[in-house]
């Protein structure tokens, strides 16, 4: 075990992995995170916190996990490239796995442009591929970056994202390839809306053997409105949602549209984890954590694995 | 070439205050090019602080020229009385220019006319685009000859990430072509997509600004300056 994360005994036991998110608060009110943490607590394996999410300043990944680990819930602290630098990243590391974290999403970030300090510097000393490669080198070789040996333990199962739906696509296969080079363990996927473009993206991916090298988790979302799928298909830049998804949301009254995207979500769910080499399933509810009970035990992912 | 826009007219009035005489100083290189601070637009500018002031009703008297380059202390021989002259000079030549100004003449007080914002090249009729970071380290022969520092908006070394889309890059995709697209398919054409899989390692970034000031000692010159 690398870990011993919860996450990591979930896919060594060879069970569908099922992942949620949760995004702090913009402040310190933690009864945010506690509320939200309610309502996925033993309804998926962990839970992702996200770093100052589309560049907005929220309560940290590392504290929101400390937060969550003090309530039985297993993180997913997620890091972007975009605010520190290869110190403050090793760092916030040693500070991480120390308070118990085992799992980690390297992340580049999105650019602070989309943000509310559009004004800021950012970072960007080193790339999400060259984070996954720093941090496997602590953990594997016990070394920073720089070469010095790190005083304690170090583990941790090393996540990242990828987008099968960002151009070039020829690019998206190479790309994964790369991650698995610098010692990924696992995937988390863009939310997929586009299901043809995912399967060829898995076929890319099986025909050079990488589902086999790290475990893929296929990220879902669920729609709450026609208003939302418009939204995210026009100005989510890598997200694209076809016609016909777009059609049946627009096609039910408004009160009804929440339902419709749940359904699509369960019938997604059932496509993506037929697919080969999909270990997981992650599911991004944005805003909507008090219906992750309801949303996971539609699409049949209940009851989840428990470990001694 | 070093490009560079104008300020916008009322910050430079704002900065001119109450200064009775303006000398307006262009710079026939870089910023020529890219129009912005070339005798073309010492007269326009100079134009329009005039009929700003008068609009006014105040007093300015504006007198213009153009150096060949404002980074070489010997093109100011020509100007020097006159800059003398005036109140304070307003540079619009690139940053460059400005503060070889301020160290020739410590008593003038001179004014930066532009904004300075990249190395680059005008990529075609209005449209001048950044090219190289100056990092101090070159990696072109990795990335097909398009650079990552200057061209991706998160200067990522191993791209492309997710936000691209047709080839643009999401922090604007009006202007912004992705650099990584770019690359890709620039590496496809030359038969070097295996460049593409390998990991970049992390940037020695020591060389950047991130290092510091960075000025370059010739020890070779500097005997030549002795011996001459």
């Amino acid at each position: 075990m690398k870990s011993n994360s919860n996450l990591e005994k979930v896919f060594a036991s060879g069970q569908l992995a099922v992942t949620g998110e949760l995004g702090p608060p913009k402040g310190t009110n933690i009864k945010v995170i506690e509320e939200k943490a309610k309502h996925l607590k033993g309804m998926v394996d962990a839970v992702n916190l996200t770093d100052n999410q589309t560049a907005i300043v929220r309560l940290s990944s590392i504290a929101s996990a400390k937060i969550l680990l003090d309530i039985g819930l297993e993180p997913v602290m997620q890091m972007v490239c975009r605010d520190r630098n290869r110190l403050a990243m090793q760092s916030d590391l040693f500070g991480a796995v120390a308070l118990g974290v085992r799992n980690m999403l390297c992340l580049s970030g999105d650019h602070q442009v989309f943000g509310n300090h559009p004004q800021a510097k950012n970072v960007y000393d080193i790339d999400s591929v060259q984070m996954i490669n720093m941090v496997k080198t602590m953990r594997d070789e016990g070394k920073l970056l720089s070469g010095d040996e790190i005083d304690g333990e170090f583990k941790m199962f090393i996540g990242a994202a990828e987008n099968p739906f960002g151009d070039p696509f020829a690019s998206r296969v190479p790309r994964l390839a790369k991650k698995i080079a610098a010692g990924v363990d696992f995937i988390q996927t863009q939310c997929i809306y586009d299901m043809e473009r995912f399967k060829k993206w898995m076929e890319g991916a099986r025909a050079r053997g990488l589902h086999e090298k790290c475990f893929i988790m296929a990220g879902v979302t669920p729609l709450k409105s026609a208003g939302m799928a418009n939204y995210m298909n026009n100005k989510v830049s890598g997200i694209s949602i076809p016609e016909d998804i777009i059609k049946r949301m627009k096609g039910v009254p408004k009160e009804q549209q929440a339902e419709e995207g749940i359904k699509i979500m369960v019938e997604q769910i059932d496509e993506l984890r037929k697919v080969e080499g999909v270990k997981g399933i992650h599911l991004m509810a944005i805003e909507w954590e008090h219906r992750v009970p309801e949303l996971v035990e539609r699409a049949g992912l209940l009851p989840r694995p428990k470990f001694d | 070439m070093i490009i560079a826009e104008q300020k916008p007219l009322e910050e430079i009035r704002e900065m001119l205050g109450d200064a009775k005489k303006v000398m307006v100083l262009g710079c026939g290189a870089c910023v020529t090019i890219c129009f912005a601070g070339g005798s073309k637009e010492v007269g326009i500018l100079s134009s329009q602080l005039r009929i700003a002031a008068k609009k006014d009703g105040k007093e300015l008297e504006v007198i213009e020229d153009t150096i060949e380059r404002q980074c070489e202390n010997e093109f100011f021989e020509s100007v020097k009385d006159k800059m003398k002259e005036a109140d304070v000079v307003l540079s619009i030549a690139c940053g460059v220019g400005v503060q070889t100004i301020a160290e020739l003449f410590p008593d003038i007080i001179v004014l930066p006319g532009l904004n300075t914002t990249s190395f680059g090249r005008p990529k075609e009729p209005g449209v001048f685009a950044e090219y190289c970071g100056g990092c101090g380290d070159c990696i072109l022969d990795l990335t097909g000859g398009i650079c990552p520092i200057a061209r991706c908006s998160k200067s990522l070394l191993n791209g492309p990430c997710g936000g691209s889309e047709n080839g643009m890059c999401e922090v604007d995709p009006k202007t912004i072509q992705c650099a990584w697209h770019l690359i890709f398919e620039k590496l496809e054409k030359m038969g070097r997509l295996d460049q593409i899989e390998k990991i970049n390692p992390p940037k020695d970034w020591s060389n950047s600004m991130s290092g510091g000031v960075r000025n370059i000692v010739r020890e070779d010159l500097l005997e030549v300056k002795l011996e001459s």
